[in-house]
């Protein structure tokens, strides 16, 4: 078994789903199929290789430090599921980073 | 009239705009009518609009009569996947989280679509955040195959290739992040073309997994296709990967379409086993037709192939673990769970758990788990690795040959509903479409006939080196001449009229 | 009232062993420490976007789709942050990446706006430097491990009966700062400072920000939070070699509360070890108002940041060549800055220290430019100029009197046309707005008399006021001429030439000079 169900609800809460048992039981399954599956990529993935993050190799593109315009503040706050004052309004956080 | 317009491809479109025997109102509504009167049964459209689009007519229209200059495709009307941010219009990416959500602006490739004349007709349906290979996924139900009502359209951009296959847009965007554009072109009979990466910038594209996403152009005809991936092809500032190199001259090489003496390279392990044996018969007969033709064509071996879906499915879903992490309900769309004492943390998990499905969180959780502490070394450092070794089988290949070729998909479409709860049967669907993704060259699928077992379109995919975007469009130029003769008439000619 | 606040210090402190003296703890234990310092960058615009970086705009003003991380949105790369970091790690002495990539940094927080930061990983920029400072006559070397380029946060309000995020009943996000370049410092661990460990960080914070003042790079308002500082703290038994656990206190933003953090931690954590206790790996929140730190909320798991290359941003590969123009275009440093005026001006290290303390070194350094004598520019501006600033609760360069003027003083002081109480007058009309030091001396009437037939005058009537004096003197006393003088200048309102006056007393009085 390459994942077990706690592990799941441990990677729903580090994903912020609040997966309910049903959700876990169906999910649990099929995410160990997938990882015993997708841990093939092992087989070939030898010391002497470089990773790829980038599939075409560009480097050191910039933009220069000039302004540009920003949004008007009713766009900017337009999708918001609440707000107050000119600012999103969020339900209370629980601790700092 | 409005029947033979829409059944136009966009290039007689534009000419008869241009020439004023119609007008791009008339093209329009003609679209617009056709929509409405058979997209209750396809679902393409998630929105339509209809004002938006007889209002971008008119000012061509107004611009042609005061003798403007337009472009090579303005008046014609295009349909675009729900996934590119179109100001004011909503944008929903296939997924409740973003319902109701309007952008405050254009995508890169909505603008360059307005700049050039061309009329969106509205947004089409899609796997939600274009994950999937069926449109199944999509928060407000699945797209229909225009061939069999009962078959997927393909997918992540379903809507899109079912708008263009049922003669509802002559044009279509999509996007390819594993064979999302190939893939519902393959099983609509259409031709779809994914671009070097970096060939169409990416600002405004919903990512779902950024270093493989890439938009391209959905369209009956090939010269259609290179016409519409000129027209949003090039440099974009405002996307660092974008490519700052002129656009390779695709539309010459539609209207060169010739293969003589080209060097073709038929992938050894795209192919055989496991294979839908009439997919396997158009893919062969393909490979007669090219060597009619004059080219040249042998077998090369790429044998880290093998390797790419299994990669795939860890870097994509690391990937989009990371970019939907956003979708957090503070800022834009669904808040669900809010009552007055649940905390941000709370708020957050709960609209997550509400606003994405079942294969969304699938793939956030697999992409959390890949690139976790502990196993981003095994998981996602491999998984970068064999993207090395693709990209270094693609190379080897193309010293040898011009282009590569292998069935787009391995089976026609399939019965909506019959994969839908089995991953990993539903992964394989992008098994031949998926290495250029990771190695980021410039593909295309274009129709190969119909399978004789069940009477549904075949795709071929030709494959070339990144910034060789003109191959796949001379390849798949000559080979839809050639079919054109053997058949008398486009393949979509013979789907069942809706 | 007053019962409510005092509970809910009470119950912030959290109920424990007590604290060791400071004296005592260093008796015992060796601190090590480790300093993050987050320094907001000066650009015009945001790291990745063009929005202006300006402080105190109405809220969510600064802001586009690209730091409101709205979903189709990209980032593109400020140049200006590049070159500014490097040269930071150049002013750093570090090594400067060939080649490295931007990271993201996945963990959900509302004033996040993608719920990643895009960040440097295992690829920063800049490694490997040092920089030396001198606390309490000492100099120490700073290892630098890391220098590396971040975005900034939005800012959350907490809105509920407490203010704080705690009890708050809900927030309000402004995301005018997210995305703003932030720079992070990350020293090596810093050993062997004894008990000097709590100045030696404020030297350090003191330093870097002097550094980035004179890089141009940032103006480092502490004050707005362009500056903020992680204080690693550890202690070991004295004579071990291994190293004790550490604490992170986050987010000390003054230099003082810097120096009163390690402190504070030293004395905290020493007070566990003696009581028989472990200290704790945790974050912990230090409060100004009491120079204390608190535990933060302790978590459930470890934090899995799930750092992953950056996809949306193409690898930076400074070239040679790009990096030896900005070495080459680098200003002269802070430290290298000082060991010369010192030098050039003849000051003692504490005179110098002074001069730093007070913030004059770039007054002082314009006004011997203007002319003036470096002893003179530094007694003006550091005895005169400095007390008055510090008066009025203002910064020395504010005060309304410009380097030209304070040289120009100093001539009228060395020419003779003034003496040190009238040059104070001729400061105190400078500030008072009454123009340019001559314009003072003249409309003032404040010039030294040194008219010979006026002197002459001033004298005979010192002379014939005080006769036991004169007497005293022609007697041989001559000390006792001192009185005279005195009666001389206290008639001219201290105007008149001291030295020549002297002279003429004891001339009149028959006494050789």
């Amino acid at each position: 078994m390459a994942i077990t169900r706690d592990e799941v609800a441990h990677l729903a809460r580090l994903s912020r789903l609040a997966l309910g048992d049903d959700e876990l039981d169906h999910l649990a399954p099929q995410l160990d199929v997938i990882i015993s599956s997708v841990a093939r990529v092992q087989e070939v993935a030898a010391e002497d290789i470089p990773p790829t993050s980038h599939s075409v190799p560009l480097t050191n593109v910039f933009r220069p430090d000039e302004r540009q315009p920003c949004l008007a503040p009713d766009e900017a706050l337009a999708g918001a599921p609440a707000v107050e004052d000119g600012r999103f309004r969020v339900p209370r956080i629980l601790e700092e980073e | 009239m409005g029947t033979d317009l829409i059944r136009l491809t966009a290039a007689e479109m534009a000419a008869v705009i241009a020439s004023g025997e119609t007008s791009a109102v008339e093209v329009t509504r003609a679209h617009l009518d056709r929509i409405a009167a058979v997209d209750a049964r396809v679902h393409a459209f998630l929105q339509v609009d209809t004002e938006g689009a007889l209002a971008a007519a008119r000012s061509v229209d107004e611009r042609r009569a005061a003798g403007e200059l337009l472009g090579p495709l303005a008046g014609v009307p295009i349909a675009v996947k729900d996934v590119f941010t179109t100001k004011g219009l909503p944008t929903t990416c296939g997924s409740r989280i973003l319902e109701g959500w309007r952008p405050p602006y254009d995508a890169t490739v909505v603008r360059r679509l307005r700049d050039a004349g061309m009329v969106i007709l509205g947004k089409t349906n899609m796997d939600e955040f274009a994950m999937g290979s069926s449109t199944e996924n999509s928060a407000y139900g699945p797209t229909r195959n225009p061939w069999n009502l009962d078959r997927i359209p393909g997918g992540s951009s379903g809507g899109s290739s079912a708008a263009v296959a049922s003669y509802q847009a002559p044009l279509g965007i999509g996007t390819d992040t594993g064979g999302s554009i190939r893939q519902p072109a393959a099983v609509c009979g259409i031709v779809g073309g994914k671009p070097t990466y970096g060939g169409v910038s990416r600002y405004g594209l919903v990512a779902f997994a950024s270093s493989l996403d890439q938009a391209g152009p959905f369209a009956r005809t090939v010269l259609d296709a290179a016409l519409l991936h000129a027209a949003i092809a090039g440099h974009d500032p405002a996307d660092t990967t974008s490519i700052d190199a002129p656009v390779p001259s695709v539309v010459e090489a539609a209207r060169g379409a010739d293969v003589a003496g080209l060097r073709v390279g038929v992938v050894k392990e795209l192919g055989g086993e496991g294979y839908q044996p009439g997919v396997l018969r158009r893919f062969a007969e393909a490979i007669e037709l090219l060597d009619s033709l004059g080219a040249k064509v042998t077998e090369v071996s790429c044998p880290h192939f093998g390797y790419a879906l299994p990669a795939y499915y860890l870097i994509a879903p690391s990937e989009c673990s990371s970019n939907l992490a956003r979708f957090d309900a503070m800022r834009y769309g669904l808040r669900t769970g809010d009552d007055g004492t649940s905390s941000a943390e709370e708020v957050m998990a709960v609209t997550r758990a509400a606003g994405f499905g079942a294969e969304v969180k699938r793939r956030i959780m697999l992409g959390t788990y890949a690139l976790s502490s502990g196993y981003y070394d095994a998981y996602y450092g491999s998984a970068q690795k064999v993207r090395t070794l693709i990209s270094r089988d693609f190379q080897a290949a193309f010293e040898q040959v011009d282009v590569l070729v292998s069935p787009t998909t391995p089976t026609t479409a399939f019965p909506i509903g019959e994969r839908v709860d089995d991953p990993m049967a539903m992964y394989l669907a992008d098994l031949c479409t998926i290495p250029s993704n990771l190695a980021g060259n410039a593909a295309l699928s274009l129709p190969c006939g119909l399978a004789p077992e069940d009477n549904l379109p075949v795709g071929l995919q030709v494959m070339a080196p990144v910034l060789g975007d003109d191959r796949p469009y001379r390849v798949a130029a000559a080979l839809e001449a050639g079919y054109a003769d053997r058949w008398g008439h486009p393949l979509l000619e013979e789907a069942p009229a809706l | 009232m007053t019962t409510s606040s005092a509970a809910e210090a009470t119950s912030r402190k959290p109920r424990m062993t007590r604290m060791t003296p400071y004296d005592e703890a260093m008796g015992r234990y060796e601190p090590v420490l480790g300093l993050e310092t987050h320094v907001e960058l000066g650009t015009a615009t945001k790291m990745f976007c063009g929005c202006p970086t300006t402080f105190g705009a109405p809220p969510n003003t600064h802001v586009c789709p690209v730091c409101l991380g709205l979903p189709g949105s990209l980032p593109t790369t400020n140049r200006a942050a590049i070159e500014f970091t490097t040269m930071i790690g150049l002013a750093l002495n570090c090594r400067i990446a060939e080649w490295c990539r931007f990271a993201r940094k996945n963990y959900f927080y509302p004033d996040m706006p993608k719920n990643f930061q895009i960040s440097q990983y295992d690829e920063p920029l800049c490694t490997d430097g040092w920089m030396d400072l001198a606390a309490d006559g000492k100099t120490f070397r700073i290892g630098i491990e890391r220098v590396h380029l971040e975005e900034d946060t939005g800012k959350s309000l907490h809105v509920g009966s407490t203010g704080r995020i705690h009890g708050a009943d809900y927030s309000l996000v402004d995301y005018n700062r997210a995305g703003i370049p932030l720079v992070e410092i990350v020293t090596k661990p810093i050993e062997a400072t004894g008990a000097l460990a709590p100045q030696v960080a404020r030297a350090y914070v003191t330093e870097l920000r002097e550094l980035m003042r004179t890089l141009g790079v940032s103006d480092v308002r502490m004050e707005e939070g362009s500056l903020r500082c992680d204080v690693n703290v550890s202690l070991m038994p004295r004579g071990a070699s291994e190293w004790g656990t550490r604490s992170e206190t986050k987010n000390v933003n003054s230099l003082r509360s810097v120096e009163r953090a390690v402190r504070h931690e030293i004395e905290r954590q020493a007070g566990v070890l003696d009581a028989g206790g472990t200290v704790v790996q945790e974050t912990r929140h230090f409060h100004e108002d009491t120079g204390t730190t608190t535990a933060g909320r302790s978590k459930e798991y470890a934090q899995d940041y799930r750092y992953f290359p950056e996809p949306d941003l193409v690898p930076l590969a400074p070239s040679p060549e790009w990096v030896e123009q900005l070495r080459v275009s680098l200003p002269e440093l802070p430290s290298a800055r000082r060991e010369r005026l010192q030098k050039e001006w003849g000051l003692s290290d504490s005179e110098m220290d002074a001069l730093r303390n007070a913030d004059a070194l770039d007054v002082v350094e314009a006004t011997v430019a203007a002319g003036a004598p470096p002893a003179q520019a530094y007694k003006w501006w550091l005895n005169e100029l400095s007390r008055r600033a510090t008066e009025q609760g203002v910064e020395l360069a504010t005060l309304p009197i410009t380097p030209v003027q304070v040289a120009r003083v100093a001539e009228l002081v060395a020419a003779g046309t003034l003496n040190d109480k009238l040059a104070r007058q001729v400061i105190e009309g400078v500030l008072a707005g009454e123009g340019d030091p001559d314009e003072v001396v003249r409309r003032r009437n404040l010039a030294i008399v040194s008219d010979e037939g006026e002197l002459a005058a001033l004298v005979d009537a010192a002379i014939a006021d005080n006769p036991d004096v004169a007497e005293k003197v022609r007697g041989g006393k001559v000390q006792a001429a001192g009185a005279l003088l005195g009666a001389v200048m206290k008639a001219s309102s201290g105007q008149a030439d001291a030295q020549r006056a002297r002279e003429l007393i004891l001339e009149k009085l028959g006494v050789p000079s």
